[in-house]
């Protein structure tokens, strides 16, 4: 990004923390904690108002643009100046540059995504590009930027509850007999549970067995006491790791798993969809196995036999049922360092965008659709007893929480802190340093205090890498999204208390 | 793409418009040596050991930074070219340890360069351990700047060290030698990456080589992808008797160009420090 | 710019000056990245600021100016090492920097040191070492200077007391007891300036017109209103006309560089005047800024006018307070009588420029490293191509000129290129003449003639510098040689920026060349291996020659590889020439 900064492109960023990338931004759009909505209705709004979006494509490429023109029209700049906290001005000058850009991208990360309406957050900046036209396109889009090095790869080779490997219903009929023929047995014909519905199926006892691959929920959950409560309650808790986690010691089996970066074959996807080689550097510690023999020695002892397949072999099928995947051979994957999907056959060099069918001529498959999204604040109101606002998130050098940073000697790692506006540490009477309580209607922590100058007052912000020395999740809340299953990880209302 | 033709050597070759002799060089298939340039880095045309003579030119020019015109008569291996690429090669073989510079034994070797006829004052100094990271050894800086682009607009945008002092007392420092912990490094290790001579050294290399463990002969090199975040990094893993001693990413890596940061670089200690 | 500020901080009086520089500060202090691209330019008043108020840069100074300007410490540290006037480490706030440079060392700067050793103690060691220990406090008072440009008077001394008002003197006929008078903060009386000319006086014609009133009265500003007339083209073609090359050293043609600039298509187009005179024995500029400001002025308006520039720089060189002072007065009397600034003289045309001050740096003297310090960035020279015409100042098209060069052109536009004639060139006369000083001649007299204008010598001549450090030594046989570029071609010598700097039999030779190969060493920027290593080579050559019983014919022929690749591989000027005057003198050695 800096880079294209560099070459003259405008950047804004919208954030209520004022980050490293601010300083390099053409204007900091400090928006309140789940305003998301509100500001791209009104953006929405700005540019219908000043006739910059893209007649044209709205016109041959979507549809229920109409509903969606009604709906922003609830956001004029009064309205959303006062939910946002953003100055009328800088919004408008982000709807102008935007809508009036060659070509514009709006990158995503976790502060659209953990909130209990997340897949509106979503809804309402793709509703941007199309608004203007800025999708399918090289150097525009829509670009959620992930956290993980395969959390795409995974949803790609399905592992979500509804779908099968390169995105498939599950709940398809014919996309269902092609994998019951190639494994000669019948998949399960419903969509199962997602992380969410899992630990409500918990609650319910309907689910008493839990198989943990490579996830410290322990750990990472919102609300952590129930996550603990409910985790406690099964009847077989099944961890398979590469270091004993929190989620491990609490395990009824432990299965110590390679590295799958470096003690294994294999391929994962990044955040542009690029399917790459992992391989192995290194031999494995004592009995640790490879993921793939696992899984394989698990089937044969359950009654099904996999063979021992190689990483290659257990792709090569996925590419032999995923379309999407089809001409990504191990060979291509290595001649062109990793492709990006769709790559149907090996005549394809990937594609470094989507959705180019909403610029053919006419437009091939559906229409991509506006969304109507409401402004729908955090579930958790800020009052008398939990005046504060917590956002958590995340520092460069270490990564989640901590099981593999823990690992190294970091320069830069700070002690866990709650980082407060200096306004609040005035009222509060508290210094750097000083040691405070922080609680929620869920849970308390104590924690030192660090003052971040640029926090507005009533904000405040505290990270998840250190859960062992201060357990952030004691304090969020476990209020997810219907649909992606994401909780709430960036609004909670807390109380500090000087110690 | 608009094109344009000049000679090298008496050979015509023809190379896109903006295109440095460099590339023309690398085109006409004339092997030119570089110690300050990369091709994830903005030249700095500093080292001038790649010099060749352009006709009608007063003094020689650098080829990495020089742009290719039409016409332009261009000498890689004349007798002036060949003198200055011999003298550069002992200043700096008689001024800087470049014992571990890839490349400049076999340069040395192909321009007669005899760096002790130019023996005199160096710049060798205590080395600098400040961190569990990286060290620095100054004595094998050569001044190339690699590291002070990586740090700066080529890569980070961190802006922790700069070109400090002046003539041969100029040396790479953070302000006032502050220690890299209070500077503004954000521990990326870009500079480690590019750095041509090991004056920026992975400490566990630093710590086996002083121990005399360091062998290359029994080590591997293997490419992957780093275990943390969506962005997909190339890491090339360097491994010794089992161990990650050194990380890299390929310069021509379309994800990186070449840059990790701290994570991927430095913190792998997760995959040798399980127990058994 | 996400800056990682400096712990330290900075005390009252450093904010202080720095706020004097760049006004008081904002309540926000965090600078966009794309402010702090624009404030960078102010780095260096900032950290000069800081220095002439505080005596020194402390890490709480350095940070404060780093904070209000958006620049990475590291960044600002690299800048505020490589300039030799700004002191890192805490030292007196009264500080004398005493020339021992060629033209001083022949008067007897190495005397004057001696005894200055026993009054003042020993002098500070301005290394440029960037790894010299926080927290330094250094007791000493003085420091040896390479040439500060005073070299009729030699030896001279650069005086500077730190405080809210700053008190700066430069001087000749410098005596450890004249120096310890200006440490206290006493006014030193400089001696009478000799100037001559062979014929009528046309570049040293305004001497003395300090204020506007004098300077109209004897002439000034009838080529800016001739200009005006005329136009940008006609002006540029009197100037190609007239032949009038660059005074500077490096003679190129005056009229091809400014319609280079004019017909550039990007804009906005700057004007540099280059008063960054720091080649030792060159001290022709410092008589016009300090004597005649306005035509230094009035040059730049004209210049400004012929390439298409609103804007100008005025470079010149930290050792100079006395013509800063003087040129500040008229810079700000032009602006107050509208000629400079918006619609000067009555016509659509806008031009003002800044006084920027050098920190220290002969190396600032070459265009590309002037344009990089006035943007706030260490003076290093960049390759060229592009040349400065094409990407100059702000990667902009950019008019560099020397000072003479602008006053010569002042007589060009006002009377026409057939009138000018060959014109007239400024020659620094120094070292064992009977009269030092600026002489004024037409160009195609014999260096005789001009030794004979400046009284001659009483002792037979050993060797002349011809063109200063970058220049050459010529024998006592070639004086007949003719004052002109192709005279001097063919002498095999150079005029570079008019030193004639006279030795005779009484004046050793070694430790003169001893110090032009320290100069070299002291003044290289570091940045390409064939100036920062070859300038030391080529000291420890000298010195071993120099000393006798080492293999001769070894050395020289090891001194002259040297020299070849110096002059072939380096990036600018500097490396390139500073081989020149040592090899050419090794015949005397």
């Amino acid at each position: 990004m800096l880079k294209a900064v560099r070459r003259g492109a405008k950047l804004y960023v919208v954030d209520p923390r004022r980050t490293s990338t601010c300083e390099w931004a053409d204007g900091w759009l400090p928006v309140e904690v789940g305003s998301d909505i509100s500001l791209s209705n009104g953006i929405a709004r700005v540019i219908l108002e000043e006739g910059l979006q893209n007649r044209a494509f709205i016109a041959r490429a979507c549809e229920g643009f109409e509903a969606f023109a009604q709906n922003v029209e609830q956001y004029p700049l009064a309205r959303v100046t006062k939910e946002t906290s953003v100055d009328a001005e800088l919004i408008r000058r982000v709807a102008r540059d935007y809508a009036r850009a060659d070509r514009a991208m709006i990158c995503w990360t976790l502060g659209i995504t953990e909130h209990h309406n997340a897949v509106d957050n979503v809804f309402s900046l793709i509703n941007l590009g199309l608004l203007t036209g800025h999708v399918g396109k090289w150097g525009s889009g829509l670009n959620p930027l992930r956290g993980q090095n395969n959390v795409q790869g995974g949803g790609d080779s399905g592992a979500l509850p509804n779908r099968l490997p390169g995105f498939q219903d599950v709940e398809d009929d014919a996309v269902r007999a092609a994998f019951d023929a190639k494994w000669g047995r019948p998949v399960p014909p419903k969509k199962g549970w997602h992380l969410t519905d899992m630990f409500h199926a918990m609650e319910r006892r309907e689910l008493t067995a839990l198989y943990v691959i490579g996830e410290n929920p322990a750990q990472s959950e919102a609300d952590a006491r129930h996550c603990h409560a409910l985790l406690n309650g099964l009847d077989c808790l099944i961890a398979q790791d590469i270091v004993m986690t929190k989620t491990c010691e609490m395990a009824h089996v432990v299965l110590p798993a390679t590295a799958s970066f470096c003690e294994a074959e294999g391929t994962v996807t990044n955040s542009e969809r690029r399917v790459q080689r992992v391989r192995k550097a290194v031999q494995p510690p004592g009995q640790a196995r490879d993921d793939i023999e696992i899984i394989s020695e698990l089937s044969r002892r359950l009654g099904y036999e996999l063979g021992l397949p190689s990483a290659e072999a257990a792709w090569d099928e996925m590419r032999s049922l995923s379309p999407m995947h089809g001409g990504m051979s191990y060979r291509r994957l290595e001649q062109l360092g990793g492709i990006q999907w769709p790559c149907p056959d090996e005549s394809s060099p990937g594609s470094p965008f989507l959705h180019g069918r909403l610029w053919a001529d006419p437009v091939e498959g559906p229409r991509a659709p506006f969304q109507v999204v409401h402004q729908d604040p955090p579930v958790e109101a800020l009052d008398a007893d939990f005046p504060l606002r917590l956002t958590t998130g995340r520092r460069l050098d270490s990564y989640n929480t901590g099981v593999q940073t823990g690992g190294y000697v970091s320069p830069l790692r700070q002690r866990e802190t709650i980082e407060l506006s200096p306004v609040d540490a005035k009222m509060l009477g508290v210094h750097p340093g000083d040691t405070v309580r922080v609680s929620s209607r869920r849970g308390n922590v104590t924690v030192e205090v660090a003052i971040d100058e640029h926090l507005k007052p009533g904000l405040t912000f505290m990270t998840l890498h250190a859960p062992d020395q201060v357990d952030v999740n004691q304090l969020t809340i476990d209020a997810t999204d219907p649909k992606s299953g994401t909780a709430e990880f960036k609004a909670a209302a807390i109380r500090v208390e000087k110690l | 793409m608009r094109t344009l033709t000049l000679s090298i050597d008496g050979s015509d070759v023809t190379v896109p418009e903006g295109a440095t002799l460099l590339e023309a060089c690398k085109k006409a298939h004339v092997d030119t040596p570089t110690f300050c340039w990369a091709e994830n880095l903005t030249p700095v045309n500093v080292c001038r050991i790649c010099v060749v003579e352009v006709e009608g030119a007063r003094t020689l020019a650098p080829a990495c930074s020089r742009k290719a015109e039409a016409g332009m008569k261009v000498l890689t291996d004349s007798e002036r070219v060949r003198h200055s690429r011999k003298v550069v090669l002992e200043l700096l073989g008689s001024s800087v340890d470049m014992s571990l510079a890839k490349d400049f034994a076999p340069l040395r070797q192909r321009y007669g360069a005899d760096p002790k006829r130019l023996a005199g004052e160096t710049v060798a100094q205590p080395v600098k351990i400040d961190n569990d990271q990286f060290v620095r050894d100054y004595s094998k800086c050569m001044l190339c700047y690699k590291c002070v682009e990586a740090c700066g607009t080529d890569a980070q945008n961190t802006f922790a060290i700069a070109v400090a002092g002046r003539g041969f007392e100029a040396s790479i420092a953070t302000e006032h030698q502050a220690s890299l912990g209070d500077s503004a490094c954000v521990f990326c290790g870009n500079c480690v990456g590019v750095c041509p001579t090991g004056a920026l050294m992975f400490k566990t290399e630093f710590d086996l080589r002083e121990a005399g463990k360091w062998d290359e002969s029994r080590q591997t090199v293997t490419d992957t992808i780093c275990p943390y975040c969506g962005v997909g990094c190339t890491l090339t893993l360097r491994v010794q008797d089992n161990a990650i001693v050194r990380v890299t990413s390929p310069s021509d890596s379309s994800v990186t160009g070449g840059h990790l940061c701290v994570k991927g670089r430095f913190g792998l200690g997760f995959v040798g420090g399980r127990k058994p | 710019m996400d800056l990682h500020p400096i712990n330290a901080l900075a005390t009252d009086a450093e904010r202080a000056a720095i706020d004097t520089v760049l006004g008081p500060p904002l309540a926000d202090t965090t600078i966009p990245a794309a402010e702090a691209k624009a404030r960078r330019t102010f780095l260096l008043p900032a950290l000069l600021g800081l220095q002439t108020r505080i005596g020194h840069v402390s890490e709480g100074g350095l940070g404060y100016a780093c904070r209000r300007l958006g620049v990475p410490p590291a960044e600002a540290f690299g800048v505020a090492s490589f300039y030799a006037l700004i002191a890192l480490g805490e030292r007196p706030a009264a500080f004398a920097h005493v020339c021992d440079d060629i033209a001083c060392k022949a008067a007897g700067a190495d005397q004057l040191c001696a005894e200055l050793e026993q009054t003042q103690g020993k002098p500070a060691h301005l290394h440029h070492r960037a790894d010299a220990p926080k927290n330094l406090k250094h007791q000493a008072t003085w420091a040896k200077s390479p040439c500060l440009g005073l070299c009729e008077q030699a030896p001279a001394a650069l005086v500077t007391v730190a405080r809210a008002s700053p008190v700066e003197q430069s001087f000749g006929h410098a005596t450890p007891q004249r120096i310890a008078a200006a440490l206290k903060g006493e006014t030193v009386e400089r001696p009478t300036l000799h100037l001559g000319s062979h014929g009528p006086r046309k570049l040293l014609a305004r001497q003395g017109c300090l204020d506007l009133d004098a300077y109209r009265a004897a002439g000034g500003y009838q080529a800016l209103r001739r200009a005006l007339e005329l136009g940008p083209e006609a002006v540029i073609r009197e100037v190609t006309d007239a032949r009038l090359v660059g005074r500077g050293g490096a003679a190129f043609p005056t009229g091809r560089k400014w319609e280079a600039v004019s017909k550039a298509a990007a804009h906005p187009h700057y004007m540099v005047c280059n008063a960054d005179e720091s080649e030792p024995g060159t001290f022709k500029d410092r008589v016009l800024l300090e004597n005649d400001p306005f035509s230094v002025i009035e040059g730049m308006t004209v210049a400004a006018f012929a390439t298409g520039s609103t804007k100008g720089y005025l470079y010149l060189r930290g050792e100079y307070p006395l013509a800063a002072q003087r040129l500040e007065r008229a810079i700000g009397e032009a602006r107050a009588k509208g000629l400079l600034g918006t619609n000067i003289l009555s016509h659509r045309f806008d031009f003002d420029l800044e006084l920027r001050r050098g920190g220290g740096a002969y190396i600032c003297g070459e265009e590309t490293s002037l344009f990089a310090s006035i943007e706030g960035y260490r003076g290093e020279p960049r390759s060229k191509p592009p040349f400065p015409v094409q990407s100059g100042l702000f990667q902009h098209p950019t008019a560099i000129n020397n000072v003479e060069t602008l006053v010569a052109a002042l007589d060009i536009v006002r009377d026409g290129a057939k009138a000018y004639g060959t014109g007239t060139k400024l020659f620094c006369v120094s070292g064992k003449v009977r009269q030092p000083g600026v002489y004024e001649v037409p160009l195609g007299i014999t260096l005789d003639q001009l030794l004979q204008l400046a009284g001659g010598t009483e002792q037979p001549i050993k060797a002349i510098l011809m063109g200063g450090a970058a220049g050459t030594f010529i024998g006592p046989e070639q004086t007949g040689m003719t004052l002109s570029l192709e005279g001097a071609k063919q002498a095999g010598t150079t005029l570079g920026s008019g030193v004639v700097f006279v030795i005779d039999e009484t004046v050793e030779l070694t430790p003169l060349l001893r110090r032009i190969a320290a100069f070299f060493r002291d003044e290289s920027c570091g940045q390409c291996v064939p100036c920062r290593v070859g300038t030391v080579r080529q000291e420890e050559l000298l010195h071993r020659l120099t000393r006798g019983g080492a293999d001769r014919p070894r050395e020289l022929a090891l001194l002259k590889e040297l020299g070849q690749a110096m002059r072939d591989a380096s990036i600018c000027g500097l490396g390139q020439t500073a081989s020149s005057a040592i090899e050419s003198a090794t015949r005397f050695i």
